[in-house]
């Protein structure tokens, strides 16, 4: 099977990718991907190791759902198995991921450790599988969502493992240290992606 | 209730409460909390597939393979979640169409998924149902808390019936129902509740 772009122009999944990443960003307004957010965003090079594992399984993960959504769930009339068939389809690709890793990068594969099993549950992935059915696309704009929505993830962990480095040598008062500190973090960050929104509509 | 069965619930509570304490299934808890009617769906939904996702993960800890057992609890986890997203359109399909992909979600949410790995493939069914209530109820306590908050605040309503007298006194303050006044909220919660718990907890020691 290929993409099919020619029946979706270019401009549309320029469109798609801009607002999945940016307006519609996954981690700052729809609060997706949280908790490895919240373990893995202390150091910036961590960050970006898993935030481009991430965007790679969300992107792969988007298109295959929306094949096996399209058909087989729908012609079998068994479109409420979907949370079922959607998780076992991530699980299974996140488990290649990780062998790919493994492979690739020893540094890579030693500094994410326990977190590589966590993608499966990053509820990033599976909520772009879910909210990628809600909305009309094709598959070539399943694919470039999923896309986008990895890439604004992985913008949204890299800048707060950045700003989490600076903040650790800073006094913090004790009660808000750790996740506190970082959720004040994040708010402030997502005040500045909603201003963005009314910009691009999916 | 046996001592061992209260010291369950006071972990779950307050001690190790799932959002504030450990920091697991904060994505869910962000998201519903702008209404306290879609709140409290949620936290039934999460309540139910905790209890008695543990209850099976534990029934079945000894005939699980230790190394597919992620995948066999993601399995659990999901048929639970299947039986409340039905559930949940069935009783009322208008709070559906809003929450439904976060309840969806329930399956990845790490509070059941960590429950599941550290306590109920360790012990006993009826600790680990217990287990699972509390944390179910732990996290539940903290999303209520955040959508008295923030409901009243940015709609000027609470369950959806208007503050008395809104129109003399109160301001919508918008930004409570908008993705970043949750986090502030919860960041809050945290500081206040961590500040109150760890003190209590170094005076005696």
């Amino acid at each position: 099977m290929t993409l099919d772009l020619h029946s979706a122009p270019f401009l549309s999944l320029l469109l798609v990718f801009v607002s999945a990443a940016f307006t519609d960003n996954i981690l700052l307004t729809r609060f997706l991907g949280l908790c490895p957010c919240m373990g893995v965003s202390k150091k910036v090079d961590a960050s970006v190791g898993l935030g481009l594992a991430v965007t790679f399984v969300t992107a792969c993960t988007a298109v295959l759902n929306y094949w096996v959504y399209r058909y087989l769930l729908i012609p079998l009339d068994i479109v409420y198995l979907r949370l079922i068939v959607f998780i076992v389809v991530i699980a299974a690709f996140v488990q290649f991921t990780e062998m790919a890793i493994e492979r690739v990068s020893e540094r890579l594969y030693q500094a994410l450790g326990i977190f590589l099993p966590l993608i499966t549950v990053n509820c990033a992935i599976l909520g772009t599988s879910l909210f990628m059915i809600t909305r009309p696309y094709n598959a070539a704009q399943a694919f470039v969502f999923g896309l986008g929505s990895g890439f604004g993830w992985l913008v949204a962990i890299t800048l707060i493992g950045g700003i989490r480095e600076k903040i650790d040598e800073k006094n913090v008062p004790p009660g808000l240290r750790g996740p506190g500190i970082t959720l004040i973090v994040i708010g402030i960050m997502s005040l500045a992606f909603v201003v963005f929104s009314g910009m691009v509509k999916i | 209730m046996s001592a061992n069965a209260r010291d369950i619930f006071k972990a779950g509570l307050i001690g190790d409460n799932p959002i504030y304490r450990q920091v697991l299934g904060i994505c869910s808890a962000l998201a519903v909390t702008n209404l306290l009617a879609n709140t409290l769906f949620m936290c039934f939904g999460v309540v139910f597939t905790t209890a008695l996702s543990n209850l099976t993960v534990s029934l079945l800890r000894r005939h699980i393979p230790k190394r597919v057992r992620m995948i066999a609890q993601v399995l659990i986890i999901a048929s639970y979640v299947m039986i409340v997203d039905t559930l949940i359109r069935a009783l009322n399909p208008d709070i559906h169409r809003f929450i439904g992909p976060y309840v969806g979600l329930i399956i990845t949410n790490c509070i059941i998924m960590g429950r599941a790995e550290a306590f109920a493939g360790q012990n006993p069914p009826w600790p680990s149902l217990l287990d699972g209530l509390a944390c179910g109820l732990g996290y539940s306590l903290v999303l209520i808390v955040i959508a008295l908050v923030r409901e009243p605040m940015g709609f000027g309503t609470l369950l959806g019936y208007p503050l008395p007298a809104r129109e003399l006194w109160w301001h919508s303050w918008t930004i409570m129902v908008m993705p970043p006044g949750a986090f502030f909220m919860l960041a809050i919660v945290t500081w206040i509740a961590r500040s109150r718990f760890d003190a209590q907890k170094e005076t005696p020691a």
